[in-house]
């Protein structure tokens, strides 16, 4: 296990390294430049100014030279200027991530909690009513983009309550706090929670029809024991690899959530840093994402050998 | 019937509450000062230094930090010479011959690090912006406002002269914008991007990118007893539909000026009826650009074609539900002081009433050039990936089929659009032109003398260009108006760059905040918010 854990973490290093690689150059295909935008809002180029601030800001130097530079200053947790305030990255970058961070957690905790109780409940009353009702829900749940949802969340609070529940960034009461970072996890959560819902809810239908929960029965287990205790553990891999697989995928949805809730997260910022083609914010948040991503995905796979006792990684 | 008794009594009542309602209306007129103004911001502007931007996303923050030498009466909607007031000066003076420009400076003012105002500041904030001075702008996009002027010079600490190099009357409506405001030396133009240092009524607190801006109240403003507020806050919300909720559920005192589009303002005042809101034009054209250096559009018949198709009437009734402006280059009348009168402006081929007659005449310029029904020309009209230049370009393509152009529209991300214009990469543009001020000289030079970076279709009239100088350097209005007109005239005739229309925006704010004035010929100039004020 320990020799198996070690060669992991040696490979996370090899992805990032190539992660790197790819964010960088790709970054540079991208056409335009962080000069080029400063010259657009003045509405012309000027040709020597142009050279003067690509020379100011380093991009006018080879290629190779730019990504050793910004490997080797990363290495040693010198993250480098964004172009755009001229504020140390890391100064521009840490102050956003807690705020992601609880976004994205609500939103996986959101996911879990309702989509698995959810899809248990679905499962063990198949055909019913019940059933068809939460797979119209987890339907609806698929196809509502998550901006729409949460504009009519803005919406109602508006019509309803006389209030926006958009970012607060100094919430002094629990309504404050619900209203600051539930309510857009909410948003989030939604369409991951149907899907959550779904795959337990297909897991527990064929774990429901295996033979140890028949002899469970017969034993005179009860329902809730059979439901929980003898299928659920045995149908929750597939879901963990769901809620996994949804982590990585949840920056996608967390940058129109921060938008239309007007969250000053690393999400939103990373799509604007991209507009302005701020070298700098953008390869360190990328970076970021994809340490969070890998990270992410070991973890996933620690847990399968931890809920299901017959997995172990060999070394 | 009243009783006499009754009515003695009721008329009693009606003389004391009268003097009394009179003081409570007096009452409520009286600024008041404190809170703060809770304003939400389109965008997050690239920096905080005004003269090194080129978009009001930068002046509507951080003009209230600044003061000009002079300023637009902040209370006129219209900016006009004769409306122009002192600010850091205290007084100006022309020469005899036109040339010199003195300004008087005021004494006592002191820039917010404590530093006192000098004339050197005013040297030192043109000399950079001429290009003169050894500390350099990363950006300059108004250098060319300066090219008449020949040196600024100072006598003493309280006096700058602007020598030109030719007469220029108009210098002073540059001096006036939203866009000159007065630097201080002694501060950086890299310390000024991020941190900047003004003389006015507001002090720069913080800007976090993408989040908000922050001012606070200058306590040592040289004009006593103002600013009336403590603050202004801008929280950047990019969303705008998010951004206009808010407004309505009172989360901000007044949305982003001329931001609130015609349908969006019907809808906050459905859903606020007590909000105060205002349409006013923004000095804005919607124009096409034309590669007239290349085939198909190396043809002026076929320019003259497109310019006779376009039916400015749709355009502004669809996308402004009829509350746009048709015009020349210069901002349409009333509110537009260099606007061609309506019989001049419809004698131009192309802005007369019959389309059709127009049309017809167009499909036989279109025919004569080599196409028709059979053979149609297909061309790529390019535009920039944001939607007030997207709309206007796809009612184009549908307007250019009535003389048998076939457009595609061709949007280009916003870091490419200059680069591919200065390459003459495409055929036909379809562009925003903005005008800080309402004068011939900053649009003239601008976008249609020969050289200049703005003129992106690369028009050039030599003989046109000396009736630019020739209207620049006249003193007598009306004789300078007559001038106006008729290059604004030839320069419609010669397709230079055909004028769509003139946009308008809206402006929308609570019934408790006073003092606020939307210009109507500018969106540059009205935001030093000094003595705006909050009746709550």
């Amino acid at each position: 296990m320990f020799g198996y854990i070690v060669r992991r973490l040696g490979l996370m290093i090899v992805t990032l390294f190539g992660i790197s690689i790819v964010i960088f150059f790709l970054l540079r295909v991208v056409p335009g430049n962080i000069v080029d935008i400063l010259f657009d809002a003045a509405g012309f180029v000027d040709p020597a100014d142009k050279a003067s601030l690509e020379r100011e800001l380093g991009i006018d130097q080879p290629l190779v030279l730019q990504y050793l530079h910004w490997i080797g200053g990363l290495l040693h947790g010198d993250l480098g200027y964004s172009y755009v305030s001229e504020k140390p990255a890391l100064e521009e970058i840490l102050p956003r991530i807690p705020i992601t961070a609880r976004l994205a957690a609500f939103a996986l905790l959101f996911s879990a909690s309702i989509g698995i109780p959810l899809g248990v409940l679905s499962a063990v009353n198949q055909g019913s009513k019940l059933d068809y009702a939460l797979r119209v829900v987890s339907l609806s749940g698929l196809s509502l983009p998550s901006f729409w949802l949460g504009l009519l969340i803005l919406m109602a609070g508006v019509a309803m309550f006389g209030s926006i529940p958009i970012f607060n960034p100094n919430p002094k009461t629990f309504g404050e706090m619900f209203s600051t970072y539930c309510l857009p996890s909410l948003a989030v959560a939604f369409r991951s929670s149907a899907l959550t819902m779904r795959i337990t809810r297909s897991s527990m239908l064929e774990i429901l029809r295996q033979d140890y929960i028949r002899t469970a029965r017969a034993k005179g287990a009860s329902e809730a024991s059979v439901n929980f205790h003898h299928a659920l553990k045995n149908a929750i891999l597939p879901v963990i690899t769901v809620v996994g697989i949804e982590a990585a995928f949840l920056i996608g949805g967390l940058i129109v959530t921060e938008t239309v809730f007007n969250v000053p997260g690393i999400a939103r910022f990373l799509v604007e840093a991209i507009r302005w083609r701020d070298y700098p914010i953008v390869q360190n948040l990328v970076m970021f994402i994809a340490v969070v991503v890998v990270s992410t995905n070991f973890i996933v796979d620690m847990l399968y050998a931890v809920f299901d006792p017959r997995i172990r990684y060999s070394d | 019937m009243l009783s006499a008794r009754a009515f003695a009594a009721t008329a009693l009542l009606l003389a004391l509450s009268l003097p009394a309602a009179s003081t409570a209306a007096q009452a409520a007129d009286q600024p008041k000062s404190g809170g703060i103004l809770r304003m939400y911001h389109r965008d997050s502007p690239g920096s905080a230094s005004i003269h090194e931007g080129a978009t009001y996303s930068l002046n509507v923050p951080f003009m209230p930090i600044f003061n000009n030498l002079v300023i637009y009466d902040q209370h006129i909607a219209q900016n006009s010479l004769d409306d122009i007031r002192p600010e850091l000066a205290e007084s100006w003076a022309w020469s005899a011959d036109k040339k010199t420009l003195t300004f008087k400076l005021r004494q006592g003012v002191k820039w917010h690090d404590g530093k006192p105002f000098t004339s050197a500041d005013v040297k030192c904030t043109f000399d950079m912006l001429m290009g003169k001075s050894q500390q350099k702008f990363r950006q300059n996009p108004r250098k060319s406002w300066y090219e008449q002027v020949d040196e600024v010079v100072t006598s003493g600490d309280f006096e700058a002269s602007f020598k030109l190099k030719r007469p220029q009357p108009s210098l002073l409506a540059l001096l006036a914008s939203g866009y000159t405001p007065v630097y201080p030396c002694h501060v950086s133009p890299a310390e000024m991007r991020t941190h900047p240092i003004g003389t006015g009524p507001f002090k720069f607190v913080e800007f976090k990118a993408n989040e908000s801006i922050k001012l606070t109240k200058n306590p040592d403003y040289w004009k006593k007893g103002l600013p009336y507020l403590d603050g202004i806050e801008y929280t950047i919300i990019t969303n705008r539909s998010t951004a206009i909720l808010a407004f309505v559920a009172g989360k901000f005192d007044i949305t982003f000026p001329t931001e609130v589009t015609i349908p969006l303002v019907k809808d906050v005042k459905q859903q606020a009826p007590n909000a105060v809101c205002v349409i006013a034009p923004l000095n804005v054209s919607t124009n096409i650009i034309i590669n007239s250096s290349a085939p198909p559009f190396d043809s002026i018949d076929i320019r003259r074609a497109l310019a006779l198709t376009l039916d400015r009437k749709a355009f502004i009734q669809i996308m402004f539900e009829g509350q746009a402006d048709a015009g020349g280059t210069m901002q349409p009348a009333p509110d537009g002081l260099w606007a061609m009168p309506k019989e001049m402006l419809e004698s131009i081929p192309g802005y007369g009433p019959d389309i059709n007659a127009n049309r017809e005449e167009a499909k036989k310029l279109m025919q004569k050039a080599g196409y028709g029904p059979d053979k149609h020309l297909a061309v790529k009209v390019s535009t920039r990936n944001i939607p007030i230049y997207r709309d206007p370009a796809v009612i184009l393509i549908d307007q250019l089929k009535s003389i048998y152009i076939d457009g595609e529209l061709d949007v280009v991300d916003t870091a490419q659009w200059f680069p591919k214009v200065a390459r003459k990469d495409y055929a036909l543009g379809l562009n925003l032109t903005g005008n800080a001020v309402d004068d011939p000289d900053q649009s003239f030079y601008e976008n249609y003398a020969c050289g200049s970076e703005r003129n992106y279709t690369n028009y050039c009239n030599k003989d046109i260009e000396k009736l630019f100088d020739q209207q620049s350097q006249e003193a007598d209005l009306a004789k300078r108006k007559k001038l106006v007109w008729d290059i604004d005239k030839k320069l419609q005739e010669d397709v230079a760059r055909p004028i769509i229309f003139h946009g308008r925006g809206g402006t929308c704010w609570q019934p408790y905040v006073k003092g606020v004035t939307v210009m109507t010929n500018s969106s540059y100039n009205g935001y030093r918010y000094e003595d705006v004020w909050m009746d709550k």
